[in-house]
């Protein structure tokens, strides 16, 4: 059974998002989306201060199996990359929650309302 | 509704990620792939390779039968038990599989090809005899389970697992085949380390793979098995050549066998008309990224494609097979294209590890 916090953010595409005291957001991959994917051996993240628009592919992850994009769940600019998950990338399979990947400064009027909460994400895997 | 192995039940009772690969539910890992190729590299582990296809062949004209259909030639087997691995081609010199032939009598072979050709391969063959009226018999034998064991600990844990095995095949060189206890022995393999395929009845594979594992020989799934062979440097079909690829443009010059000017084998002519036109080399990235199958390579000497790539835990490096122009030489830079990106790589002579040692 997949891990998957009541406290986060999902979008469809398998990323978590975590709302920050600052209304800035964290943003990782789900524990579903690291088991799938199997050993993840690369990340490719997007440097501070890029501008992204919601669903533009922003990052990607190499596992052993396949290269998979990672997308900007809403417009914003990238305040940070995580150099640790670069570093270590198979921390993202020991916890994919700890392991975030980049922080985004969500752009003015930017939706969350879109985002799934926790049980929406789990009908969503369920459905898949 | 997918094929299923006489191992399956054991897989899922083993918590096995199962994906669909050549119509069979096979375990790609059991938690890491990563980890299951080191414990190949280091120790020993096992995989089912039940849903590859042993044929039987039999019959007063079965030598000279293989000498037409393989590239190899059979004539070089005279001990019984001795294999040779070998391209069947089509009539233009392109590979419709790679196989694995045993010699058991001049009457009498075994040979093992692919899953997912399994069913060309057989009418191809089919064909063959009827078109040479040639006096043999085909027999697929689904009743027989396969499981490799492979790594440095393999053989001594297998004896560990199986009474009397190994009195009956301590002695066996690589590629040779004996018999023991009902089972075909094999010092055979396809991750680069030493090693046994054993060949079962279907009703004892799964007695056969417990007591392996009790012998303490880890199951490993295609993840692990796709990484070993790409770091031995050895082909996978489908992948790395096919129907329309020459064995000359796929590093297997090795496995034709022209000696005998006499033998008419299939593809012959093409082959000795064409020649070599691509070269396969190895590619280590020095660059970030990883490596995939199909993506371009721009070299000095022109363009090439890869066609396996992955990250080789071992080297802890991504890492390719590529078909490239014939002029590139081991040690030169090329480019190749990662979604867009140009990331530099350096061309080597395959394998990339064998016997648990970095060759790159």
């Amino acid at each position: 059974m997949s891990n998957i916090p009541a406290e986060l953010k999902y979008t469809k595409s398998h990323e978590w998002i975590r709302v920050e005291a600052d209304g800035s957001l964290t943003i990782g991959i789900t524990d579903h989306a690291q088991e799938a994917l199997g050993d993840i051996v690369f990340l490719e993240l997007p440097e501070a201060e890029r501008d992204v628009d919601a669903g533009e592919a922003v990052a990607v992850i190499e596992s052993v199996k396949a290269a998979s994009d990672i997308y900007a769940p809403v417009a914003g600019t990238v305040l940070a990359h995580n150099e640790a998950a670069i570093d270590a990338p198979e921390s993202v399979n020991s916890d994919a929650y700890a392991a975030w990947l980049f922080k985004l400064r969500p752009a003015d009027g930017a939706d969350l309302g879109a985002l799934l909460d926790a049980a929406g994400y789990q009908s969503e895997i369920a459905d898949a | 509704m997918s094929k299923l192995t006489p191992l399956h039940a054991a897989h899922l009772a083993a918590g096995a990620r199962m994906v669909d690969f050549a119509g069979w539910d096979m375990p790609v890992n059991y938690g890491s792939q990563i980890e299951e190729h080191h414990q190949v590299r280091r120790s020993a582990g096992m995989f089912d390779v039940s849903h590859m296809l042993a044929l039987d062949l039999e019959g007063a004209d079965a030598r000279r039968y293989l000498r037409g259909l393989l590239a190899n030639d059979v004539a070089k087997l005279s001990l019984p038990g001795k294999a040779i691995y070998s391209c069947m081609l089509n009539p233009s010199g392109g590979v419709i599989d790679d196989l694995i032939v045993y010699f058991f009598a001049d009457d009498r072979y075994r040979i093992v090809v692919n899953a997912g050709t399994a069913d060309k391969d057989v009418a191809w063959m089919r064909d063959r005899i009827a078109r040479t009226g040639a006096n043999v018999t085909l027999e697929a034998r689904r009743d027989l389970a396969m499981i490799a064991v492979q790594g440095p600990e393999a053989r001594q844990r297998t004896w560990q697992a199986l009474p009397g095995a190994q009195a009956a095949t301590e002695a066996l060189k690589p590629f040779q085949a004996a018999e023991s206890d009902g089972l075909l022995i094999a010092r055979t393999g396809y991750t680069g380390e030493d090693g046994f395929e054993l060949t079962i009845p279907a009703a004892r594979a799964e007695a056969v793979w417990n007591a392996l594992a009790a012998a303490g020989v880890a199951p490993c799934g295609l993840g692990a098995r796709d990484t070993l062979r790409l770091e031995a440097g050895m082909n996978l079909y489908g992948q790395d050549m096919d129907d329309d690829t020459s064995p000359l443009d796929a590093g297997l010059a090795w496995t034709v066998d022209f000696s005998d000017e006499a033998r008419q084998f299939v593809g012959r002519e093409p082959l000795e008309t064409n020649g070599a036109r691509r070269r396969l080399l190895g590619l280590v990235l020095d660059g970030k990224g990883v490596l995939r199958a199909h993506m371009k390579v721009e070299t000095e000497h022109g363009e090439g494609e890869t066609t396996s790539g992955t990250f080789s835990p071992s080297l802890e490096k991504a890492i390719a097979i590529a078909r490239l122009p014939l002029a590139v030489a081991p040690g030169e830079t090329v480019q190749v294209d990662i979604r867009g990106r140009k990331v530099p790589a350096t061309t080597v002579k395959p394998p990339f590890v064998r016997n648990g040692k970095a060759l790159v």
